[in-house]
């Protein structure tokens, strides 16, 4: 099952511990995680269900292309990394 | 007189409380989180604080125990964007400024936001929603970016005899007017003038960049506006604006209050323009009118006396609602009280995070 990690600086504010999920892409691995604490959507992703500007999501250690959709793949060992970027602090 | 003043900063909320005679700040909340916007609501003591943050986005947070413990609740949201939808993206920015509705209507409440959204809740901020005839007026993609890329509602003033008349002023598009609780808009900044448009252009309301609009409250049809290049009054529910020209050290600044209880009273933190925004001659002061913008009083005591370049923003001047007491809070994090309509001012303090908006709370 792809594993889902959140940046420690989130923690601040919501619960986001590591957890395994299903799907196929990043946005079917992150519905899961929604789905169990709905309000961690609100900080990775803007009212248009697209990555927050200043949030980074990466897959087995690539920064993913599809900002808008997150439709890129995920296998069933991935890890996806949910981090903040360096600027908009 | 209020006991009690919020200061929203790039590093948390500070409240500071009158006790035996002296301005005490207190243990900040949300150390580290920016805050734009803050509101006391004097119908139930409820205080509100907007966040933003800098990698997850806007937050709004609530308290009921006067700033003890906070929640988080709903954040304005804009609704779904269409294809090829003209002007900024639809996508929340910043919450500029909180207001309250009627007093007979509790848990009102407006925010205006960035990029100009004009949000309303019904239930003590549980849910928000887009006013979608000022949002969808056609002119409203004509607003563009004043400090910020893209423009924002920045002055939100409910009439407190009908608050179906609502007024809002816009960074840069002009103050709108609803005058049936907002299913629809004019706008009203015919007097105004944008002296950095082309010449053709300068009367036009649209183009108006308002920095700051307050009206009186036992005088609700008067209003007084900071504008990029002038001061300006209306006297008839803005209707129509006139220029003052009377101003002392500077035209340009960001920030007014009016005394509640006196229309013709208010206050201005004047700056150089435009380039350079900081105090005339590195001297910070509040310029006073008493009578309605004839004459000002320049008001430096208890001001620093070394050079300063404190800037004032728009929301970070305000005034109690006996009219007695004001505080105004720097870019450069100095915070200064007076409580004495202005004669005199008390530095409260000189090194806090830089700070965006102050507020009393009753």
């Amino acid at each position: 099952m792809p594993r889902v990690v959140f940046t420690s600086n989130l923690q601040r504010y919501v619960s986001c511990p590591e957890r395994d999920v299903h799907g196929t892409t990043v946005a079917q691995a992150l519905a899961g995680v929604f789905a169990d604490t709905p309000q961690i959507r609100d900080y990775v992703l803007d009212e248009q269900g697209h990555v927050r500007r200043h949030v980074h999501i990466y897959v087995d250690g690539r920064r993913i292309w599809d900002r808008e959709r997150l439709s890129d793949a995920v296998r069933d060992d991935s890890e996806i990394c949910v981090l903040q970027a360096l600027s908009g602090g | 007189m209020s006991d009690r003043l919020l200061v929203g900063t790039r590093k948390g909320l500070f409240t500071i409380v009158r006790k035996n005679g002296r301005w005490l700040v207190l243990e900040p909340s949300f150390l580290g989180d920016p805050v734009t916007a803050v509101l006391a609501d004097p119908r139930d003591g409820t205080l509100y604080a907007a966040l933003n943050l800098g990698h997850f986005g806007v937050k709004m947070r609530r308290s009921k125990d006067g700033g003890k413990t906070w929640d988080e609740h709903a954040t304005p949201a804009y609704p779904p964007q269409p294809e090829n939808a003209a002007g900024p993206a639809w996508k929340l920015v910043q919450v500029w400024v909180l207001e309250i509705g009627g007093g007979d209507e509790p848990g009102v409440l407006w925010a205006g936001t960035i990029p100009g959204g004009l949000f309303q809740s019904r239930d003590g901020g549980g849910t928000w929603s887009l006013n979608r005839s000022l949002w969808e007026h056609p002119a409203r993609t004509e607003w563009m970016g004043g400090g910020y890329d893209a423009p924002g509602i920045h002055s939100i003033c409910i009439d407190p005899r009908d608050r179906r008349r609502i007024s809002v002023a816009v960074s840069t598009g002009g103050v709108w007017q609803s005058r049936d609780g907002g299913e629809t808009w004019d706008v009203r900044a015919s007097g105004m003038r944008a002296e950095y448009m082309p010449p053709e252009r300068q009367g036009d309301p649209l183009v108006q960049d308002v920095h700051r609009m307050v009206s009186c409250r036992d005088r609700p049809d008067i209003f007084w506006a900071q504008h990029h290049n002038g001061v300006f009054r209306s006297t008839d529910g803005a209707a129509s604006w006139q220029e003052v020209r009377t101003c002392a050290l500077s035209c340009f600044g960001f920030a007014v209050a009016v005394d509640p209880n006196n229309a013709d009273t208010a206050w201005f933190v004047p700056a150089i323009k435009d380039e350079k925004r900081v105090p005339v001659d590195a001297q910070l002061a509040v310029t006073r009118t008493r009578d309605g913008g004839r004459s000002f009083d320049v008001l430096r005591e208890g001001l620093p006396s070394e050079p300063a370049y404190d800037l004032i923003y728009r929301h970070a001047l305000d005034v109690d609602a006996s009219g007695q007491r004001l505080a105004i809070g720097s870019t450069t994090g100095g915070l200064w009280i007076s409580e004495n309509r202005g004669d005199s001012w008390q530095c409260i303090a000189a090194h806090l995070p830089p700070i965006a908006a102050v507020r009393f709370a009753a």
